[in-house]
């Protein structure tokens, strides 16, 4: 666990606002990330989802899971809804309500990723939080351009051709970064603590906040659903998908105390079942130079 | 003015507080216009540029749900890379107004006048007014933005305007003043805004025996109902301002009239000189402007051509493999209700001049009884 996870001067908000009765599958990480998100920001915000997952999950009308507004819009309308929402909720004299976009990897890699630059850029005082499924989860575990090299999905079905996804992972925490979004961090359900200070350090910043929530789904990554939190460390121990926050131009990684390799992570999800040793040093050594990368990153924006 | 800065002047006047647009010729004089006036604090609008017209109703439809009177306007390819969002902002029943500048779809290239771009958004649950001067195009925005928010209903309205013909041409418009145009337009009261005080989910899903038909009935519904708001604020304005544009459909020169030709837009204006020259040689003409294609005026249409032998349908746009856009729904609202020839005419696509004797040609086809679909000043026969 990282350590400073364990220093936390606060522990989790008891608020909930997240009722029970939802529709999602057992062991579904993006409920955990829904439900600690609002737990960092309180009753003051608005949510707009685009479609995904998080459409559904609410479930169908007039029914409702979450006690704050929310917004649905069409699948690549989330950074512009949420534009139109701050800009409004401004003119209406409600500065202090958090305007929240909350879109799925499809949502935010592919189709919505026009939208959230364009709102990314103009500067506008929200929060974009994408949870990180790996795939087109609710339309039945197709590709998304954040699915990891090496995983099988519908749409990149193994059989004789060996036809996994053959291309790395599009992180688009690390395109906001590029992109100089002023608060842009990584977080992962297995540490809540550590997600939701994220939210509040990203609150304290009067711009544009994008936080990349990889949300393990045992639907389509094929795991038993009572794994979720253990996948969900076991990506960040591995290197897989590594912790970090970047703000006002600093770059800080959380180093986890303990490693594996990725050998151990895959071997725990079916999606990566047909990989063999070559296929799984491709993906190790993507991982260790991704890894350098930000930290080298990281020295040089600390040393600035 | 022209008729883009009569249409932000309208914008002006109605106090809109939420501006977000997406370039594109001819619809940018508008948008210039409107951010040099938030920019010289002469509005107090808020106005965000973004990075597509997708975005830009996607904006729109959001701030006008948190309660704040929203506008956008566009043309062409941008039309249709918004018609998501479209069906979107009607479905969310939210009266917000944009303007559309008529423009052709490529390919190939050309920015000049056409109808296709807002006929292809029939569907949408937008109401459509079909502008023929300046002065209808500024008075259009006040008046519309009362209709969209009549409470029974909420649906939103385009405006339209000829490229060019009207965006960039100047003609006489006179101004309402603030005055005058606030106590016409009362500030939006949107009876079902966000409030986070009162969390509520807007658009989420509905399964087949949820209410989704119901709510689509009601949308038809509120379009049926939106013909008497139409008629109740046009009156209304007639008395406030003095212009009175006759509801849904115009009728010029019909009271005797045994041929007419249906059009809409600029093309109406010539066709009205036509009809005052043909009535001067003795020749029983006359023209009926269609203003609203949505709701589509088939009552009034039916009345109008009642008593007539002949009439005629000029379409600026093309909806390929059957006719012009108008000219099927003109034949279906007919078909069964008056017993006369129903001739089409395609003319005037990608901006080409539709000409006096062009539509003397129509008129002299209409009288001849013809009752087929034909495209006038096409090269290569008809």
């Amino acid at each position: 666990m990282p350590e400073e996870v364990n220093d936390m001067p606060f522990s989790i908000p008891r608020e909930e606002f997240m009722e029970p009765g939802h529709t999602a599958c057992h062991g579904c990480g993006a409920t955990l990330a829904m439900r600690y998100v609002l737990k960092a920001l309180g009753k003051d915000t608005v949510v707009s989802v685009p479609a995904s997952c998080w459409a559904v999950i609410p479930g169908a009308m007039p029914n409702r899971t979450l006690n704050v507004p929310m917004v649905y819009t069409p699948f690549a309308a989330t950074g512009a809804s949420i534009t139109g929402l701050r800009v409004a909720m401004d003119i209406l004299g409600k500065e202090d309500c958090n305007v929240v976009g909350f879109a799925g990897d499809g949502g935010t890699a592919d189709i919505g990723l026009q939208s959230l630059s364009g709102a990314m850029e103009r500067g506008h005082n929200v929060f974009y939080i994408m949870y990180d499924n790996e795939g087109y989860m609710n339309t039945g575990v197709q590709r998304s351009g954040s699915t990891p090299y090496g995983a099988e999905t519908t749409t990149t079905p193994v059989r004789a051709e060996r036809n996994f996804k053959h291309q790395q992972k599009k992180v688009v925490a690390d395109l906001m970064m590029a992109q100089g979004v002023p608060y842009v961090a990584t977080a992962t359900v297995a540490y809540p603590e550590d997600l939701i200070r994220k939210i509040v350090n990203a609150k304290k910043i009067a711009g544009p906040k994008f936080i990349q929530i990889l949300s393990p789904c045992p639907t389509g990554w094929y795991f038993p659903t009572e794994k979720t939190i253990e996948i969900s460390r076991m990506a960040v121990q591995s290197g897989m998908f590594p912790l970090y926050e970047y703000s006002n131009g600093k770059l800080r990684v959380t180093k986890p105390s303990k490693t594996i390799s990725i050998r151990d992570y895959v071997s725990v999800q079916d999606r990566f079942m047909h990989l063999d040793e070559e296929d799984v040093s491709n993906l190790q050594s993507a991982v260790d130079q991704r890894m350098k990368n930000l930290l080298d990153r990281e020295r040089e924006t600390s040393g600035a | 003015m022209t008729g883009n800065e009569a249409v932000a002047m309208g914008v002006k006047l109605a106090n809109v507080g939420f501006i977000s647009a997406y370039p594109i010729t001819p619809q940018t004089t508008i948008v210039e216009k409107l951010a040099e006036m938030v920019a010289n604090r002469e509005i107090g609008a808020r106005y965000v540029e973004v990075e597509s017209e997708h975005s830009a109703m996607g904006a729109v439809f959001a701030s006008e749900l948190a309660g704040v009177r929203s506008y956008t306007a566009t043309s062409s390819h941008g039309l249709l890379y918004m018609h998501e969002m479209l069906h979107w902002t009607a479905g969310q029943r939210l009266p917000v107004v944009m303007s559309v500048v008529n423009r052709s779809i490529g390919p190939p290239w050309n920015i000049w006048s056409e109808q296709t771009d807002s006929m292809n958004q029939r569907d949408t649950g937008w109401m459509q007014v079909y502008c023929e001067s300046n002065q209808e195009a500024l008075d259009t925005i006040l008046m519309g933005y009362k209709i969209a928010e009549s409470k029974d209903v909420m649906l939103p309205l385009m405006s339209m305007e000829d490229a060019f013909i009207l965006s960039h041409t100047s003609e006489p418009v006179e101004l309402p003043s603030q005055e005058e145009a606030d106590s016409f337009l009362p500030r939006l009261d949107l009876p079902f805004r966000i409030d986070t005080g009162n969390p509520l989910g807007y658009g989420s899903y509905s399964t087949p025996d949820g209410p989704f038909m119901e709510l689509k009935k009601d949308m038809m519904e509120s379009m049926k109902n939106s013909r008497q708001a139409i008629k109740k604020v046009t009156r209304e304005f007639a008395d406030t301002f003095g212009r009175d544009y006759s509801g849904l459909l115009e009728e010029y020169m019909m009271s005797d009239a045994d041929y007419a030709l249906i059009a809409s837009g600029t093309l109406a204006s010539t066709g009205k000189y036509v009809v005052k020259n043909l009535r001067e040689k003795g020749l029983k003409v006359g023209l009926l402007r269609i203003r609203f294609f949505r709701p589509f005026p088939d009552r009034e249409l039916i009345e109008a051509v009642s008593g007539l032998k002949g009439v005629g349908v000029l379409d600026r746009s093309v909806s390929f493999g059957t006719a012009g856009s108008m000219t099927n729904e003109v034949r279906a609202a007919l078909y069964g209700k008056a017993d006369i020839p129903v001739a089409g005419f395609i003319a005037g696509l990608g901006g080409r001049d539709v000409r006096i004797e062009d539509f003397r040609k129509m008129y002299s086809m209409i009288a001849d009884g013809f009752s087929g679909s034909t495209y006038i000043n096409a090269r290569g026969g008809e």
